[in-house]
């Protein structure tokens, strides 16, 4: 469904991403796990649209996306929970999900569908989102995301300043979207997390990918080595 | 009695400086463009009203039928070909390319309409009123702008809290990135935020050539008042904007009272004033309700 082919990403003089290829099918989840400054949140904003790659190509169902502006990668159904969450402060929770809905994609997620999916949320749903907690403000940026139907749901370090609880709380929706077809290409910091709800994994190291494959396949020692860098530079796929 | 009065046309006053200051406001606190040419796109929004009186022979008052439109097309257009492009660049380069556009209106207006000042012929209108007391009359032309001013201001509000497009243009005041990435094409929504400051801004082009004259070189002194009753209000805040004005406006009318020269920099004062004492302004609020 989605198909990131030899992604390039520069900041100024800083190369971010260096040929990251990727493919995540419909009801499949994919992890992108690695370290600080690794390049996963460039992957993720480069495929939304808000990075411009300078090499590399990102096509969904084989449509060439690259040149698109990110409104209109929503409207070809890609939708991004962007790190920090990001919600808007001067809206209310109920108007921050209405906001995703503008690409107006047809679709199963309505007002209704994401108050089912967080039942506390409809109690509050008039409120600044300033008055939510951490991990509430996270399920309305979810919420967002899920508004404008997309295929392909990218996941940006969900966990970050949360709970441990909570994050496990939140990620126990992920499974509910995938029954339904969708995508998901996640990024955490939280390994464990990630390869917990993850059906395959990439991982990144200073902006290219290290190791690769199925979470029940890899060792922790193997993972360790491409997360950190140690033992020599695996080539992409060795463990795929 | 002649301090009601004073009171009383400060007020009114108010009301054409708060429809002067919105457009500013909208664009300043949606699209983060100091517009200096605001004032000049007001004075050129009543030449072309001129145009249209000499014309078509339309009612100088129903001119804003064919203006405001005009200018918010025109309006969309400046945002998304010329300020858009320049925002860009860097948030300063809008400040000079809104300059320079101010330069270049006046230098248009100054050749094709020559430096001979106008004002709308209203008839009796003008000089119309009606009293309350005894020393207390109001204007006709003052009150429809006044009443103009709170029916734009309110308007405004209800777009913005009621609407999709008004959702999609508070998202994207407060991120311009998340509302992008929720599916908002921002750009477009910029567009829509500055076809509704420049069909203000007509309006208040209007009221000027109604209530007093204008010539190409008036812009500056109206961009000024629109910048005080903005700061005074409060940045964002739509009914901070015409207490803004009518604060400024009273201020005026108050100081000319004191004494008929003063009346400008009794303004001034307040506005600075406010600025040392509480730079926030007085009513706090985003574009939210």
């Amino acid at each position: 469904m989605l198909d990131v082919n030899e992604l390039t990403v520069r900041h100024g003089y800083l190369q971010a991403l260096t040929r990251v290829s990727l493919r995540v099918a419909s009801g499949e989840t994919l992890a992108i796990i690695g370290a600080n400054g690794a390049g996963k949140s460039t992957l993720l904003r480069s495929i939304i649209g808000l990075h411009q790659p300078s090499a590399g190509s990102i096509r969904l169902d084989g449509r060439d996306i690259t040149a698109l502006p990110p409104h209109a990668r929503v409207r070809n159904g890609i939708a991004l929970v962007p790190e920090g969450r990001r919600l808007f402060p001067s809206l209310s929770v109920e108007e921050n999900l209405l906001v995703g809905r503008a690409s107006g994609r047809p679709g199963s997620f309505s007002l209704d569908a994401v108050y089912q999916l967080f039942s506390w949320m409809s109690d509050r749903r008039r409120e600044p989102t300033v008055h939510l907690s951490g991990g509430e403000q996270q399920a309305v940026a979810i919420g967002r995301a899920l508004m404008a139907n997309p295929r392909v749901l990218l996941l940006d370090e969900l966990s970050l300043g949360l709970a441990p609880t909570m994050v496990r709380r939140i990620y126990s929706v992920l499974p509910q979207l995938v029954q339904k077809g969708m995508a998901v290409l996640l990024v955490e910091q939280d390994v464990t997390q990630a390869l917990r709800v993850a059906n395959r994994f990439q991982c990144l190291l200073e902006g290219r990918t290290t190791l690769e494959g199925k979470p029940a396949d890899a060792t922790s020692a193997q993972i360790e080595a491409a997360y950190f860098g140690l033992a020599g530079r695996t080539g992409p796929g060795s463990a795929a | 009695m002649n301090w009601v009065n004073a009171i009383a046309q400060g007020i009114l006053l108010g009301g054409l400086y708060a429809l002067f200051a919105c457009g500013l406001s909208l664009l300043f606190g949606v699209v983060r463009v100091v517009n200096l040419a605001h004032g000049d796109f007001a004075v050129l929004a009543a030449y072309l009203a001129l145009v249209v009186i000499t014309t078509t022979h339309v009612p100088a008052l129903l001119t804003f039928v064919i203006v405001a439109p005009l200018f918010a097309m025109f309006g969309y257009g400046v945002q998304r070909l010329i300020i858009q492009r320049s925002l860009e660049v860097s948030p300063l380069t809008t400040l000079l390319v809104t300059f320079g556009l101010s330069v270049v209106i006046q230098n248009l207006l100054l050749v094709t309409a020559s430096a001979d000042s106008h004002s709308f012929d209203l008839g009796s209108l003008i000089s119309a009123s009606f009293r309350l007391t005894p020393e207390l009359s109001i204007g006709y032309v003052p009150l429809m702008i006044f009443v103009t001013a709170v029916v734009v201001l309110t308007g405004l509000q209800l777009f913005l809290s009621r609407t999709a497009m008004g959702r999609a243009i508070r998202a994207s005041a407060d991120d311009q990135e998340a509302s992008s990435i929720a599916g908002v094409n921002t750009r477009h929504v910029f567009g829509i935020a500055a076809a509704i400051a420049f069909a203000t801004v007509a309006l208040a082009g209007l009221a000027l050539g109604s209530s007093s004259s204008f010539d190409p070189s008036a812009g500056p002194a109206r961009l000024i008042f629109a910048f005080e009753a903005v700061i005074i209000g409060g940045v964002g805040s739509l009914w901070g904007t015409l207490v803004g004005g009518i604060i400024l406006g009273v201020a005026q009318a108050v100081g000319a009272q004191i004494d008929p020269s003063g009346g400008v920099l009794a303004g001034h004062l307040v506005f600075l004033a406010v600025l040392a004492l509480r730079p926030q302004g007085l009513i706090r609020a985003r574009f939210a309700v």
